[in-house]
């Protein structure tokens, strides 16, 4: 297809389904195929292993959901940094769960000791108030995992009372408006929230007819569908790494109800925050 | 999984005995689903439930039909159901593509709640791609019909009396073998898999179709959703001998800038 102004866009087939994989699908499946499928789906599975030191089990002896009263769910390697920064320290917070996961694009272990340059999917406790959950999913879940992750995580979860909260970020380009997305000022903050969220949302809702896809849409679908209150904080950006820009763009969150209390000392916040990003500079240099 | 949205509550709003179902296939251009949204906005119908299912892409937004500030703050997700007990209408619609290799299991679904929903009979508007036409299909109305055998005993003649024509099917070893044939529905999704499917499980399914091309498809989902008046009557057209109903569609809000964005100023 070429555009208005000339250039060649190969746009994704709206077909729905490829004419290839119906040809895959219609050919009929031998039991080496179905071996080969069964092994890839059991590779492609997600485990969540709730990991707790100290005593008294997270999930209680007869597997019975534990009480949750805040979820918040940092999505991506900025809104995870906001989190590691503004929030998370090793004093108040205690490491409770990890995501085990492979994609392909990304591979998580069952180690909770991981380096921020990581890609891991960590739960965190506040140890004053057990019932405040917290998760830093920097790593990629591919779109046939979304599904697993959400029934695994929240199977876990009692949903009376919970409130969940999503950060997250995207590209500014895919943000649709009447003006060039050139003149827009980002990094900016957009919110969607589900119908049973009442509380004060701290930006402008995000309007028709953009959209947000993967991980976060999975969360906020899940939780309007079960009728969970819950708030999707989508950041558009225009950088594609960690960068503090895009990171101090969630600041105006700090003061929200869900967030205010569990506010650390912001003096630290900075060099925190400069400490997370030297380390991801050295990674991304080439010349090492 | 059929969740209605408002859990406790009444189940009268979910009572679909004896209803029609109307849902798109995903089909290129996406024209189905374009049509179902005309047909939701047109008749201001009310979401009753959510289809919950891990066969599709997650994605949210904001209110699609918002017609005031008020209601344009409603979440809407990838498959969510609406209503029109008036009508005895209930629609499904689907915002998002498949994950891979969930056709099969989202049709499976689907089906058996159709059955347990008690619908009467299910309409799927779809499209099928127009460069891969064969001569015979060339000819005349880009837009086709097919009826399950159970459905076909119910309405009877009533597709002749509409002068339409049914989905011709094309030869499965063309140029060899000429008097096998086939149902090819190329570009059209979940169509095929799901009309086969119904019509061996005595589901009562009509399949509504286009021939068309990616690009701009609004006036491929005016053309079906027309077909499709002719035979529901859904709208009344407002001129007597007219069957042009175009008109009176009312575009939801979600198709704006489908076009894009604006474009820099520093360029002029």
């Amino acid at each position: 297809m070429a555009t208005f102004f000339g250039e060649v866009v190969v746009a994704p087939s709206r077909a729905g389904v490829d004419d290839e994989e119906w040809a895959e699908e219609a050919r009929e499946e031998t039991p080496e195929d179905r071996e080969i499928r069964r092994e890839l789906e059991k590779k492609r599975e997600i485990d969540v292993l709730w990991t707790l030191k100290s005593g008294a089990s997270l999930e209680s002896s007869a597997g019975q959901p534990f009480v949750c009263s805040k979820f918040i769910v940092a999505i991506g390697h900025n809104a995870a940094a906001f989190l590691s920064s503004f929030i998370l320290d090793s004093v108040c917070w205690e490491v409770v769960g990890v995501v085990k996961l492979w994609n392909e694009w990304c591979r998580t272990s069952n180690t909770t000791n991981v380096l921020p340059t990581d890609s891991f999917c960590l739960f965190y406790r506040l140890i004053s108030d057990p019932t405040v959950l917290l998760c830093q999913c920097s790593c990629y879940v591919a779109e046939d995992q979304q599904f697993q992750w959400l029934e695994k995580v929240f199977g876990c979860m009692q949903k009376e009372g919970l409130q969940v909260t999503i950060l997250s970020t995207c590209p500014v380009a895919d943000y649709k408006t009447q003006e060039s997305t050139l003149t827009l000022p980002a990094p900016f903050l957009k919110a969607l929230k589900t119908k049973e969220f009442k509380e004060q949302i701290c930006c402008p809702l995000l309007e028709q007819p953009n959209i947000v896809r993967d991980l976060p849409a999975a969360v906020l679908s899940y939780c309007q569908v079960w009728q969970i209150p819950a708030v999707l904080y989508q950041c558009y950006t225009d950088g594609i790494k960690l960068d503090t820009v895009t990171v101090e763009a969630f600041r105006p969150l700090l003061s929200c109800k869900i967030l205010n209390s569990l506010v650390k000392d912001v003096s630290e916040s900075t060099k925190i925050l400069k400490k997370l990003l030297t380390t991801n500079e050295i990674h991304n240099n080439i010349y090492i | 999984m059929f969740v209605p949205c408002d859990h406790g509550g009444g189940s009268a709003s979910c009572d679909f005995k004896g209803f029609t179902l109307l849902m798109p296939a995903v089909s290129v251009g996406n024209v189905g689903q374009l049509a179902v949204d005309l047909v939701i906005s047109t008749l201001n119908m009310t979401k009753v439930g959510y289809f919950y299912t891990d066969c599709l892409v997650p994605m949210v937004g904001n209110n699609p039909y918002a017609t005031a500030e008020e209601n344009s703050t409603e979440l809407s997700i990838n498959a969510e159901v609406y209503s029109l007990p008036s009508k005895k209408l209930v629609v499904l619609q689907i915002r998002s593509p498949f994950i891979k290799n969930k056709y099969r299991p989202f049709c499976q679904t689907l089906l058996s709640w159709v059955k347990s929903s008690k619908c009467a009979r299910v309409v799927l508007l779809s499209s099928s791609h127009a460069y891969q036409r064969d001569d015979e299909q060339l000819f005349g109305t880009p837009l086709r019909y097919l009826l399950t055998p159970d459905l076909e005993k119910a309405v009877g003649g009533l597709m002749q009396e509409l002068n339409w024509k049914e989905m011709e099917k094309v030869a499965a070893y063309p140029g060899i073998n000429d008097t096998e044939k086939v149902l090819h529905i190329p570009g059209g999704g979940i169509t095929k898999l799901l009309f086969t499917e119904s019509c061996s499980k005595g589901i009562q399914m009509a399949v509504l179709l286009k021939f068309c091309s990616e690009g701009d498809n609004i006036p491929d989902a005016f053309a079906l959703v027309n077909y499709l008046n002719e035979w529901l009557q859904l709208i009344k057209s407002e001129s007597n001998n007219s069957t042009d109903t175009s008109s009176q569609w009312k575009i939801p809000s979600s198709w704006r800038l489908l076009f894009g964005n604006g474009l820099p100023p520093a360029l002029f």
